[in-house]
């Protein structure tokens, strides 16, 4: 920014007139309204931000825009989506997941634990989940089944293919 | 499907006299055609009843039902009496308990929920909308209900199974973009339903619970005559289908899902030539299962067999290499969906040439401006086109332009509805579809590009809207997009007089905008707006409009909640809510979604608790005013903390002291009570 430094003492940057509250630091955003990037209500691939050469810097993807179906975005893009099913011991039904909506495992386990409305407990290499009766674990691309968080996010959602939640008592104790 | 164009009519005064009155003496009954016993002299009540209802029971519009029970009270009570056709545009306009009150002999209720922008995520997951309350209140009033169709509402596995046991003689599903529920609600219905003609499930989110539904159906013929499937996400147990569709006579429109595939749906056409209506499965090749040998079936006779089908949608996960064995059907085609494959220009041509009877026609832009030209030779009788994106991005590489939408309008005549999306669009191609699509009902385009002018000109896209709404004297439908400042609106207002429907997205400049729209537009029903520059202002001067709208949708715009309170108070019967979050504290006024809608039964009682939920008392002024509080939804969602984002309801992108407004109390005050710092 032009006006970082003080030049002569005369700290221009303060009387810079702006859209913006004061001291915040973003660059200029051409359009007045259109500033929403928030996530709003929504978790589906819409807000991964793609490098495209775009013509300004504040064109990042828009919440509902282009104004087209979850459902015909993800058909076009079929061979992208990764759903895999989640099972709950103890839930009467299954359900499903883009595994691509999320980033991490704090994430993935968040929509967990709201979606069948329990708690995971802390996760830790040595030990595993405490502090739950639950364990959350997933069946990978030989069938074998682990326990999540184990391997790095990238490995395990490129290599799960079913997702099921434990009871702490059918888990076996190497989990 | 016309919608209903008379204000409401409930919302009128009831005919002031009562049924139990026997004297009615007032002198302005002129409307009442019946007076009371004492007065007239010709026929006792009860025969007058009896006929009318014999001539009543026969109008099936519901535009004329409406009209006709605004004669007379009598009218009024006979109408009711045999309506059977039920169709609710916004489910919380009226309660269930309001519904089977008036309506005594409903056969099949049609109802609407969520407001379309909910489809794009714009709307909280738990807003609302469920199918519950209905469904258990029409249990019963209606034994004899026979049809249920919903759009964009909530329903549960629970609803479901109540509907299967409660409705002996049930007859129709039709579930369009509901979620909510899942193969095993469904498996219910198939298993309960004995009578089920029609069972539809379209662009629904279905949960697969595993459950082998298809095979729930009874083991004796079924009355089945369409079943649609395509949007279930989930295995289906092949055998039991065959089975099935080999046990249903009647069946003439079969939709499968992806998971059947194209050797599987070369047994069903075998088994079912007299299907008109078809939406195959994947349109793939299992490689593993076959060999490159003589064994892979011939396709193409398969659907020479069915010499019946009109109407061809589906192709999923579509191997175009198997595309031409559609070749037998394609001249008997009126209706194609092509929105689920990416089918290049070269694979779509030789198809599309042998269209010639086409009236629907939707596609992926990977048939490019070329395609279209293909459509335009060949479609002489298209009524209806939809191009959807196949990289739905707003800066992604665009196959479909002014080129393509040109040469549809020189071909394709009779074209009464569009929806385009595309980069890069002009005005001349526009105004070319204006002049020469004078039958257009629907006009929809979107270009993706947010405040994209005409690629030619670098002018706005005004003139091209403009010429729509000018020239398209049968227009009803509208959705802009691309630059546009206040003049296409002031073309809007001045020539849209029977829009109905109208969906703008960033565009505009100023609260003139939509105050032209607002004043305009007479027939305008529904409403939709987001990411544009209107204010209380607008909002304002549209107060004369909203109890005869459907709904007004406004998202991050620029309204104060004090002004969205100031309309609460002024009209009870419009219920608004305000969604949004309130982390913010600097900007407690600002709304980042309106939705109301009139509604004879208040604010809903269901609106969604979470437990992030800040209850927080609105902030009236001294008066308190229960008519405020009844009428105002506040829903206030607390969202996850991101980067300060500067502050709206400024002076329309102009950099001025005011867009720091909300720091400065009495600016605040004032822009709530209509005062604006914009001078025209």
């Amino acid at each position: 920014m032009a006006y970082e430094e003080v030049n002569n003492e005369l700290n221009l940057k303060d009387t810079e007139l702006r859209l913006g509250l004061p001291g915040t630091e973003e660059q200029q955003i051409e359009v007045s309204c259109v500033l929403s990037n928030k996530r709003k209500f929504q978790n589906n691939d819409e807000n991964s931000l793609k490098e495209e050469s775009s013509p300004s810097p504040a064109k990042t993807q828009i919440v509902g825009w282009p104004p087209v179906r979850s459902n015909r975005k993800n058909n076009n893009n079929n061979k992208n989506v990764t759903y895999v099913k989640v099972s709950m011991d103890g839930a009467p039904y299954l359900r499903k997941i883009d595994l691509k909506m999320y980033k991490d495992y704090p994430e993935l386990l968040k929509a967990l634990e709201s979606m069948f409305k329990f708690t995971i407990g802390e996760y830790s290499e040595r030990e595993g989940y405490k502090g739950s009766g639950f364990v959350p674990t997933y069946e990978d691309k030989d069938g074998d089944w682990m326990l999540v968080g184990d391997v790095p996010w990238d490995m395990f959602s490129s290599s799960c293919q079913k997702l099921r939640i434990m009871k702490r008592s059918e888990a076996p104790p190497a989990l | 499907m016309s919608e209903d164009e008379s204000p409401p009519l409930d919302l009128r005064p009831e005919p002031p006299c009562s049924s139990s009155s026997a004297v009615d003496s007032t002198p302005n009954k002129s409307r009442n055609c019946i007076s009371s016993s004492t007065a007239s002299q010709t026929f006792p009540d009860h025969v007058l009843e009896n006929v009318l209802e014999n001539v009543l029971q026969f109008l099936d519009s519901r535009c004329d039902r409406n009209a006709a029970s605004l004669v007379c009270k009598l009218w009024w009570k006979v109408e009711a009496l045999t309506r059977s056709e039920v169709f609710i545009g916004n489910c919380y306009a009226l309660s269930p308990a309001r519904l089977t009150q008036r309506f005594k002999r409903v056969k099949s209720l049609v109802l609407k929920g969520k407001p379309r922008f909910a489809d794009f995520n714009l709307m909280p997951p738990d807003w609302g909308a469920n199918f519950a309350p209905w469904v258990s209140t029409m249990a019963k009033a209606y034994p004899w209900l026979e049809k249920v169709d919903l759009k964009r509402i909530f329903v549960t596995d629970d609803d479901l199974a109540l509907v299967a046991e409660s409705f002996p003689g049930f007859k129709e599903l039709i579930l369009v973009c509901c979620e909510g529920f899942g193969t095993s609600g469904i498996a219910i219905v198939a298993n309960k339903c004995r009578k089920l003609k029609v069972l539809d499930l379209i662009e629904s989110e279905v949960t697969d619970d595993e459950v082998d539904w298809i095979s729930c159906f009874p083991e004796d013929v079924t009355c089945l005559e369409s079943l649609a499937f395509d949007c279930v996400e989930a295995p289906i147990n092949f055998k039991a289908l065959e089975g099935l569709v080999g046990r249903s006579p009647f069946l003439k429109k079969l939709r499968l899902n992806r998971f059947v595939s194209l050797e599987e749906l070369h047994r069903l056409l075998l088994g079912a030539p007299q299907l008109t209506s078809l939406g195959t499965g994947s349109f793939s090749h299992d490689n593993e299962a076959h060999h490159q040998s003589e064994q892979e079936p011939d396709y193409a006779a398969a659907f020479l067999a069915c010499k019946s089908v009109v109407c061809l949608s589906g192709f999923r996960e579509l191997m175009p290499e198997y595309l031409p064995a559609i070749f037998p059907v394609c001249a008997n085609l009126t209706s194609l969906n092509f929105s689920y494959a990416n089918i290049s220009p070269d694979m779509f041509k030789p198809i599309i040439h042998k269209c010639h009877k086409l009236q629907v026609f939707w596609a992926l832009d990977s048939i490019c401006d070329e395609g279209l030209q293909a459509v335009a030779a060949t479609c002489k009788e298209l009524r209806e086109l939809r191009i959807f994106p196949f990289d739905p991005r707003e800066d992604s590489e665009g196959p479909v332009s002014e080129l393509g939408l040109q040469a549809i309008s020189e071909g394709c005549r009779k074209l009464e509805s569009i929806l385009y999306f595309c980069q890069r669009m002009t005005n001349a191609a526009v105004i070319a579809m204006s002049e020469n699509c004078p039958e257009l009902t629907v006009f929809r385009l979107c270009i993706m590009g947010r405040h994209r002018p005409d690629h030619v000109t670098g002018k706005p896209m005004d003139e091209g809207f403009g010429a729509i709404v000018k020239n398209c004297k049968k227009l009803t439908r509208l959705a802009v997009s691309g630059l546009l400042t206040d003049q296409a609106f002031r073309y809007m207002g001045e020539y849209g007089k029977l829009i109905r429907t109208l969906s703008v997205a960033f565009a505009g400049d100023s609260d003139m905008a939509l105050r032209h729209v607002l004043e305009g537009c007479p027939r305008l029903q529904k409403l939709e707006i987001r990411d544009s520059p209107f204010g209380d202002v607008a909002l304002r001067s549209g107060m004369h409009r909203y109890y005869n709208m459907r709904f007004v949708w406004m998202s991050a715009c620029s309204l104060s909640k004090g002004c969205c309170k100031d309309v609460a108070r002024a009209m009870p019967n419009l219920v608004v809510e305000v969604i949004g979050s309130d982390d913010d504290d600097d900007n407690r006024d600002y709304v980042e979604t309106l939705y109301m809608y009139r509604s004879l039964d208040g604010p809903r009682k269901d609106a969604p608790k979470f437990p992030l939920l800040r209850e927080k008392a609105p902030c009236i002024s001294d008066r308190s005013c229960s008519e405020v509080e009844q009428a105002w939804v506040c829903l206030q969602y607390q969202r996850r903390y991101s980067s300060l984002e500067p502050l709206r309801g400024g002076t329309g992108g102009v950099k001025a002291i005011s867009n720091y407004g909300l720091v400065l109390e009495g600016m605040r005050r004032a822009k709530a009570r209509g005062f604006s710092d914009v001078s025209h």
